[in-house]
């Protein structure tokens, strides 16, 4: 890896849950989300490094997607708050969460599936004055600036290598460019912290490398990126530093040799081992299914005369 | 001042006005009249007509020629008056018979408008009037009772339309048009063919189910498998509805029928209650029905299945449940159910091509109260609403008791759209 | 049989005021539907409110038909808060329920003996514009092109009904070619990416609930004015699932398929009708199959099996492409 500042600064942090970080740009207190009477999350203090890339694993239903959740607006905690930036982020609702730069992705992507891929690109734009009722009425007003975004949105897709498919409708996209499509369209915002719920899932391996390659851009950016993966593989060539969950709970942080090592977090896999799986399985199924799909279907649309 | 809040009042259409004007009607013969029937329309049977009653007209404080006007044998009247303008009409509340009064005994006197050769009908509606002190908890009482039946009927007629949305997320718009096929075919197996109304429910719950199994394999099914959206099941659901309720208006007509038996029956004492037989034997029987509804889901196995399909159809079809087969079934007895709720609601009501389709919008009603596919939400759902229109009339007109149930509806979404039994995360 | 006059009839219908009322009604519900993905089952309420609006307006309150559509306006506007508020957070199922039970407590209303001093009852309102009318610049007796012939009144309504079609397709045109409407589709294909964008989905979701139900009002305007009356049972649910079907028939989410779908479902609802009529009348069907009566009942039920079989098949509108349609299954 080549020489990282967030990295260095991380150097000598100590290796528990929840401690503090030198620039922290993000700090949860006390979270707490209960499903009935489960637990979901029970966060007592975590922090994320600004510039750093944060992983954030467990083993599956550890509270990692619900934790996401609620720090971005799409749950609400039964208690608990957070600051981005020193300012309170708790209970703003999420499409003010996004206003404010913090921008996330889903774990199930959520292409636009009617919209076409620059379409995609252009909704994520932030400021529109095209966007509000009165003014959508008289093109001139508007147009001028979506062209800039336009020229944007191109930039984008071509880093992204998405820039032929650009009048394609998003729901003739593959799992992995839908993924490629989402993190692009997410850039669009302007985000300071990009929030990736399992980027890499469903996704094949050489375009794994791809989207690993994207991530370490957003860093090189000045972002700050926090991304949910439960397989730990995955976060070894990226991740500057490891927070995992488990139950809900941070049981242990650190950078991933030392969390490698670590035997609660082994434990907490072994143990969540034997009753995990099947559901993450047929995730990968269903979203291969889907794949295939949608590639006989571009086949079949190419056949015709 | 007066005028904009009018206008005010009338941007609120829908909402909450009372009080007095001009109002207006059909034209159909020449000259100027005004006509009527007073009929008195008991909760069950046809309208009983109300004759002898005297209703005087005015012009300018004096008697027009031909007043007072007394209802004939049919409860109709017709007063030719002299032109156009404005009069006053005034029934006799004293040639009402014993027991029976206006519904609103402050609008014994109607003031109205002619216009020229305009026939104008005038309504003095009669029913159970408004009383006050003991008279107002002895009705809460009875209504309360009537209340729980109407309620239990829903819930029956709604286990289904719970059922049916837990385990396949449709939302069934066609479900009412179950219950009226179910009270149809009882109908016409019970008067057509003669065959007493026990057997002959029996045979049409029989008949509802097997109709609701294979609705299911031969539409919904399928549609299923081809991956079909549900919001354009939704939609379909309302074809198949309109298609129904026309084709059910196409044979069975536009009346309303009773059946052949206990279609009248005198309301007897039941402690504080009055209710006629059948309404105990309807009650009765609605709750062994739902303890049965119960004692299926709880203890048998097809029951525990359908709960599971219900609950997360993935993880039930992973282990190891034919998800096809519970909804078959669920299909069935949700029909058999719906035929069941049908066949009481007749009792009660009398048949009628549209029946299901007035009780829909109340079904869902008490399936949105308890939360959209839990099945005993449903029920405590079903339940509340009923009540809730019956008890209603207490302070409303009874024409505007659904209208209750359904602004209650609508709260119910705006405090807790989940329901009261159901989880937090149904909701999107 | 006369198909000559069948064929005529057809024509008029395609052109006439009704398919103008419900092609209003429907492009409001494109804006619903099609472009938001708002299940609203209660589009009938939108144009009740606009109807009663002037009825009662001009004949309650005696003041100008001009006032009655201002206020029919406003309470189509405010009708669509009262029923966003609590609903537009919920799901699309929930939405469905609502709207309909909101549609039917309009009509409970209006019917109802309570209110009926300012509403008619059941009998409604009749004759409310003449203001309308008065401005009626066509003078001649017979207006039309060939076969297809309104007098002059009726040619005045329907100029004005098809201008305002126009104008409102012109309307949803720019609308969904600007960032506006770009939000209201990908909230349509998924409100949380929306929201994740930054995008204040219920204040969209809430200016698409009111501009369609505004424009369903105007519908309603037509109907009213068209025929000089107003009476609650021409507002039941029936109008919700006409416009349903001639949406599905159009083309959802397609700028022309309310307009082209209206003239569609009119001409084929009038070839049906006066095809079984004449068909009746001439004794090819037999009265024990068939009466004069039950025409209208089979007319519904091919409405009904329209509207599952395009659903089923062709959802994607009669002229739509299949496979824009089969990226929304997923």
């Amino acid at each position: 890896m080549p020489d990282n500042t967030a990295t260095s600064t991380l150097d000598g942090i100590a290796h528990e849950p929840g401690v503090a970080k030198p620039d922290a740009v993000l700090v949860a207190d006390s979270v707490v989300r209960r499903f009935g009477g489960l637990k979901a999350v029970d966060v007592e203090h975590a922090e994320f490094q600004r510039g750093a890339i944060t992983a954030l694993i467990g083993p599956n239903g550890a509270g990692k997607t619900t934790f996401f959740n609620l720090l971005t607006g799409f749950d609400q905690a039964d208690s608990g708050s957070w600051t981005y930036d020193g300012k309170k982020l708790s209970g703003v609702p999420a499409h003010k969460v996004a206003r404010r730069g913090v921008v996330r992705t889903f774990q199930l992507t959520k292409a636009l599936s009617r919209l076409t891929v620059m379409e995609n690109m252009k909704l994520g734009a932030t400021g529109q004055s095209g966007e509000s009722f009165l003014r959508a009425l008289v093109p001139p007003l508007w147009k001028r600036q979506e062209k800039a975004i336009e020229a944007r949105a191109e930039d984008l897709l071509e880093r992204f290598k998405l820039d032929k498919k650009r009048d394609d409708f998003a729901g003739t996209l593959s799992g992995g460019q839908r993924k490629l499509l989402e993190m692009a369209r997410a850039l669009m915002v302007e985000p300071r912290i990009v929030m990736l719920d399992e980027p890499m899932a469903g996704v094949n391996p050489a375009l794994t490398q791809s989207l690993l390659g994207h991530v370490k851009d957003l860093r090189a950016e000045g972002m700050t990126v926090l991304f949910v993966e439960h397989d730990m593989d995955v976060v070894r060539d990226i991740s500057d530093w490891v927070i995992v969950m488990a139950q809900g709970r941070i049981i242990a942080e650190g950078t991933h040799e030392a969390i490698g090592r670590n035997q609660a977090v082994i434990d907490a896999y072994l143990g969540a081992h034997h009753d995990a799986p099947l559901t993450e399985a047929e995730e990968r199924q269903q979203l291969e299914e889907a794949d295939a799909q949608l590639a006989a279907e571009a086949q079949q649309e190419h056949a015709k005369p | 001042m007066r005028r904009t809040r009018s206008v005010l009042l009338l941007a609120l259409i829908g909402l909450l006005v009372l009080g007095g004007g001009a109002a207006h009607a059909q034209q159909d013969e020449e000259g100027e009249s005004i006509r009527g029937t007073i009929v008195q329309r008991p909760e069950e049977g046809e309208p009983v007509p109300v004759p002898g009653v005297e209703i005087s007209v005015t012009m300018g404080g004096t008697e027009v020629e031909g007043s007072p006007v007394v209802t004939g044998e049919d409860g109709s009247y017709l007063l030719e008056l002299p032109g156009p303008g404005d009069y006053s009409a005034t029934l006799n509340q004293d040639t009402l018979p014993e027991g029976v009064q206006l519904t609103n005994p402050d609008r014994a006197t109607l003031e109205f408008s002619l216009r020229p050769n305009q026939s104008r009908p005038l309504l003095f509606p009669l029913g159970e009037g408004r009383e006050r002190g003991s008279q107002f908890v002895a009705r809460a009482v009875q209504l309360f009772a009537e209340g729980i039946k109407f309620g239990l009927i829903i819930a029956i007629t709604s286990v289904g339309l719970s059922l049916i949305f837990g385990t396949t997320g449709l939302v069934n718009f066609a479900h009412g048009e179950l219950v009226t096929f179910g009270a149809i075919i009882a109908w016409t197996i019970n008067v057509l063919l003669g065959i007493p109304l026990v057997p002959a429910g029996i045979i049409a719950m029989l008949v509802g189910g097997i109709s609701g199994y294979l609705l299911d394999r031969g539409l919904w099914s399928p549609l299923r498998k081809r991956g079909t959206g549900l919001i354009a099941m939704l939609v379909i659901s309302i074809g198949l509805s309109l298609l129904l309720r026309s084709a059910f208006n196409f044979q069975f007509g536009g009346r309303t029928r009773p059946f052949a038996q206990y279609a009248v029956q005198r309301a007897v004492d039941v402690g504080p209650f009055q209710l006629a037989p059948k309404d105990i034997l309807s009650i009765l029987l609605s709750v062994a029905v739902l303890v049965g509804v119960a004692l299926v889901l709880q203890r048998t196995r097809i029951g525990k299945a359908m709960r599971a399909v219900a609950d997360n159809n993935d993880l039930a079809e992973s282990s190891g449940i034919d998800v096809e087969r519970v909804i078959g079934f669920v299909w069935f007895f949700g029909a058999a159910l719906a035929t069941l709720g049908g066949i009481l609601l007749g009792l009660a009501e009398q048949v009628s091509f549209q029946m299901g389709f007035q009780l829909l919008l109340l079904m869902f009603a008490g399936v949105t109260l308890g939360g959209l596919g839990t099945a005993y939400g449903a029920l405590l759902g079903s339940l509340v609403v009923g009540l809730f229109v019956q008890l209603s009339t207490l302070v409303v007109s009874p024409e505007l008791k659904n209208v209750g149930a359904l602004l209650i509806l609508i709260l119910i979404l705006l405090v807790r759209p989940q329901g009261i039994l159901g989880s937090r995360e149904r909701v999107g | 049989m006369d198909f000559g006059l069948i064929i005529r009839n057809a024509l008029r219908a395609a052109f006439g005021d009704f398919a103008a009322v419900y092609a209003l009604a429907a492009i409001g519900l494109n804006m619903h539907f099609g472009y938001t993905g708002l299940l609203n089952f209660g589009q009938a309420a939108f144009l009740a409110l606009g109807a009663y609006g002037i009825g009662v307006t001009v004949t309650y309150l005696g003041l100008s038909l001009w006032v009655g559509i201002a206020v029919g306006i406003a309470a189509a506007v405010l009708f669509a808060l009262l029923l966003g508020i609590p609903t537009l957070r919920l799901r699309a199922d929930y939405l469905a329920i609502v709207t309909i039970a909101a549609s039917e407590i309009v009509r409970f209303l209006v019917r109802s003996v309570t209110l009926s001093d300012y509403t008619g009852g059941s009998f409604g309102l009749s004759n409310f514009a003449d203001q309308f009318y008065a401005l009626n610049p066509l003078d001649g007796t017979q207006y039309g092109i060939g076969p297809i012939q309104y007098t002059g009144r009726q040619t005045w309504v329907l100029l004005v009904a098809w201008s305002l079609v126009a104008l409102m397709t012109l309307l949803t045109y720019t609308l969904m070619h600007s960032p506006w409407g770009r939000v209201l589709k990908s909230i349509r294909e998924d409100e949380d990416a929306a929201r994740s964008l930054g995008k204040n989905v219920f204040v969209y979701k809430m200016q698409s609930l009111v501009l369609g139900g505004v424009i369903g009002a105007l519908g309603g305007f037509m109907l009213a004015i068209s025929i000089q009356s107003v009476q609650p049972d021409t507002y039941s649910t029936a109008i919700t699932f006409f416009a349903y079907a001639i949406l599905i028939l159009g083309g959802t989410a397609r700028v022309f398929g309310p307009v082209i779908g209206s003239m569609l479902f009119w001409s084929l609802l009038s070839l049906t009708d006066n095809v079984l009529r004449q068909a009746v009348n001439a004794g090819y069907i037999p009265p024990s199959i068939l009466d004069g009566t039950q025409i209208g009942q089979v007319r519904l039920m091919l409405v009904g099996l329209g509207i599952m079989l395009l659903m089923i098949f062709r959802p994607q509108g009669i002229f739509g492409d299949r496979e824009e349609i089969a990226l929304d299954a997923r």
